[in-house]
């Protein structure tokens, strides 16, 4: 008895003319072009990230984070539910800091999710988080401040090299790649732009290095 | 879903009527092409861009075989379940079937338009099943019970009294005109829904061939909740969405953005292989892509070929005259604008959406924008050309242009005829100039006056004024001779 799947197949081949098992032959190309040139990766990160809507800090090493972080949120209203964190960052002295952060992942109700990332991309501003052990998507989704720590030399040109980057460390890619360019938002009514729709209302990028 | 499109004509006739439509489709309609055009002023050389967007999708659809079978094997190796499906209605059963054999009773959906095309919540509510839809735009249109007007910004025909009013009726909320206020309500609305759903259903933007996954572009990030949350999570998209590397979806993604909102990058760009991490604590149990048919691989290889190059990203409607006259409802299908036009007659028949190719001043400002160049205009002709050679447009439309083709083909007669036609308008038109009913053809004046021809026909202008140059011609030929001698003259009295 045939199958959907081989009937789809018979019609794709009739129109198209091909032959199970036949193998295109893809012309090698050149990388595709920038959509704009990267002149400086962190420079470029930054001014990008922040047309997004990302608001970003610089320190210099990554034992100043706590306290930077500290700094940021004390300009928010006062956090009074849950502060999650990445379990590698959880040996920062945040308590050092006045933060009293939890290493796991993110629940509805917790109000900032703090995590590192896989790399990030120059060309647009956007961080690439990968899932994993330890690796909570929610963190970066759920809370309604996502903080991201940053080290500028995970700061790549182009999308393309932050898969390479992936498929490097992990082998295969993870379950989820998600790319992350500012809050979440909203146009869908009036066509007016409103930020915070349903992911985080806030992302605060870290940038250390 | 139900389509309308046959009725083309009658829609039309209800939207431009109504005003508070009307209001909001001006109000609205041209953010998108603004934007667009910024985001394009920010790129070096955005023809590059497209070039190569267009000629991956060229290259992946010539051997779509290879590369959905190259899909399957690497999403099946990663636990990815794929599903193959004829059409709407065998995706809407294989769907089901996954749902109850995971006792699933509660859905949440981000935007999928092939689930559109299939009538997926309908299907879903009869059995029982509670589906809820999270995209901004889509949540309201279901609580109004409507389908989406725009493939990427669904609700852009409701106004924020309208969406105020759906609200108040289903949330039992006080009215606001603060759109900001309406969002927030939305989100502390669908929350509780995220955390509670036990199936997530997405559409799938792209299917990556060599990594076996599907990519997410969205922006409210309720398409990111819908596939981490729940434990199952289904995909549901058409088998063109194929692209052969991660490189191609890079590429790809450099115009999708940039052609649709007018943003560099989506808020959101997830790539979801295979099912939870081992050792991770978030994530589905079980992940499933359904690849739909419905008509998409009939175009293969024929005149319509190109169509299927297509990323949604709704450029063509934004650009499109009559689309930002009308909007999406009068279409009558799931896909409105030009590609609409072009995919609705594709897919249904061309006997269901007679009129669709045919609404289109074939401008070319979709060719123009459309980020994979698909000739939508080549395309609309070539459907108009199939109606005709079918028979399919009505007995008049044929009669008259077999009349014309004759007159044309006959110019002693057709010279009578225009100075004829000529005269009777005139004398239609009256005093001031204007036809305001052309018996016969009242559909044209039914909206406007048409103004009289004025002078002559342009057979008779072009003798008169060709005559009248060969007699200027013949005169400076006369007088040549004499103001060469005059010079001459001159020239000789001189010292």
């Amino acid at each position: 008895m045939s199958t959907a799947r081989d009937r789809i197949l018979a019609r794709v081949r009739s129109g198209l003319g091909t032959r199970a098992g036949e193998v295109p032959d893809r012309p090698v190309r050149s990388p595709a072009p920038l959509a704009r040139p990267v002149h400086d990766r962190v420079t470029d990160f930054r001014q990008r990230a922040e047309s997004l809507q990302s608001t970003v800090d610089h320190v210099d090493e990554m034992d100043a984070v706590p306290l930077a972080v500290a700094r940021y949120l004390a300009g928010l209203p006062p956090v009074t539910n849950g502060m999650v964190v990445w379990p590698e960052l959880a040996a920062l002295d945040w308590a050092g800091a006045g933060l009293a952060v939890e290493a796991r992942s993110a629940l509805s109700a917790d109000q900032v999710g703090i995590t590192g990332v896989c790399c990030a991309i120059a060309e647009t501003g956007t961080l690439l988080l990968d899932s994993g052990p330890g690796h909570s998507a929610t963190a970066s989704l759920l809370p309604e401040t996502h903080i991201a720590v940053v080290p500028v030399a995970v700061i790549l040109e182009r999308m393309e090299e932050a898969f390479a980057q992936v498929l490097a460390r992990r082998g295969e890619l993870p379950r989820a790649v998600n790319f992350i360019s500012g809050p979440s938002r909203t146009a869908d009514i009036e066509q007016t732009i409103v930020i915070g729709a349903h992911g985080p209302r806030r992302v605060h990028i870290v940038l250390v290095g | 879903m139900d389509a309308t499109s046959h009725s083309f004509k009658r829609n039309v006739h209800a939207r431009l009527g109504d005003e508070a439509l009307q209001a909001n489709l001006r109000r609205f309609g041209g953010g998108f092409a603004d934007r667009r055009r910024d985001a394009v002023g920010r790129v070096d050389d955005f023809e590059a861009l497209r070039d190569r967007a267009s000629e991956i999708r060229a290259e992946v659809l010539t051997h779509l075989d290879h590369w959905l079978l190259a899909f399957e094997a690497e999403a099946t190796r990663r636990g990815t379940a794929v599903h193959w499906a004829e059409t709407g209605a065998e995706a809407n059963q294989i769907l089901l079937g996954i749902a109850r054999a995971a006792g699933v009773q509660r859905v949440i959906k981000s935007k999928s338009m092939v689930s559109e095309e299939s009538g997926l919540n309908a299907v879903l509510g009869a059995a029982g099943i509670e589906v809820t839809e999270t995209d901004l735009g889509e949540y309201i249109l279901q609580l109004a019970d409507e389908p989406p007007s725009h493939i990427i910004a669904p609700a852009i025909h409701k106004s924020r009294d309208e969406v105020s009013a759906l609200f108040a009726e289903h949330h039992g909320t006080p009215l606001t005109r603060d759109i900001p206020a309406l969002c927030e309500e939305a989100r502390q609305h669908l929350r509780p829904r995220f955390l509670q759903a036990d199936m997530g259903v997405s559409g799938g933007n792209f299917l990556i061939a060599e990594t076996g996954s599907v990519a997410i572009v969205t922006n409210e990030g309720n398409g990111r909740m819908v596939t981490t949350l729940p434990r199952v999570h289904v995909a549901i998209t058409g088998i063109e969405k194929v692209l052969p590397t991660l490189d191609d979806l890079s590429a790809i993604l450099r115009v999708l953005p940039r052609s649709a909102t007018g943003q560099d990058i989506t808020n959101y760009v997830s790539v979801l292989t295979g099912t939870r991490d081992a050792g991770a604590d978030d994530g589905p149990e079980q992940n499933h892509v359904i690849l739909v048919d419905n008509g998409r691989s009939r175009l293969l290889g024929g005149a319509l070929h190109d169509a299927l190059r297509c990323i949604r990203c709704g450029a063509c409607m934004n650009h499109c005259p009559v689309y930002q006259n009308i909007g999406g409802h009068a279409y009558g299908w799931v896909y409105p604008g030009p590609i609409g036009a072009i995919l609705t007659p594709a897919f249904l028949g061309l006997e269901k959406a007679l009129d669709l190719p045919q609404a289109s001043t074939l401008c070319a400002a979709c060719e123009v924008v459309c980020p994979v160049r698909i000739p939508l205009p080549e395309l609309m002709r070539t459907l108009r050309e199939q109606e005709m050679e079918q028979g399919l447009r009505p007995w008049h439309e044929r009669l008259s242009i077999r009349l014309w083709r004759w007159l044309a083909l006959h110019p002693a007669l057709y010279a009578v005829a225009t100075r004829w036609g000529i005269r009777v308008l005139r004398w239609l038109a009256g005093k001031d100039g204007q036809v305001h009913r052309l018996p016969g053809l009242d559909g044209w004046t039914e909206g406007r006056d048409m103004p009289a021809p004025q002078g002559s026909t342009f057979r008779d202008q072009w003798r008169t004024q060709l005559a009248a140059r060969e007699a200027q011609g013949k005169a400076r030929a006369a007088a040549t001779p004499v103001a060469m001698a005059a010079a001459g003259a001159a020239r000789s009295k001189a010292p």
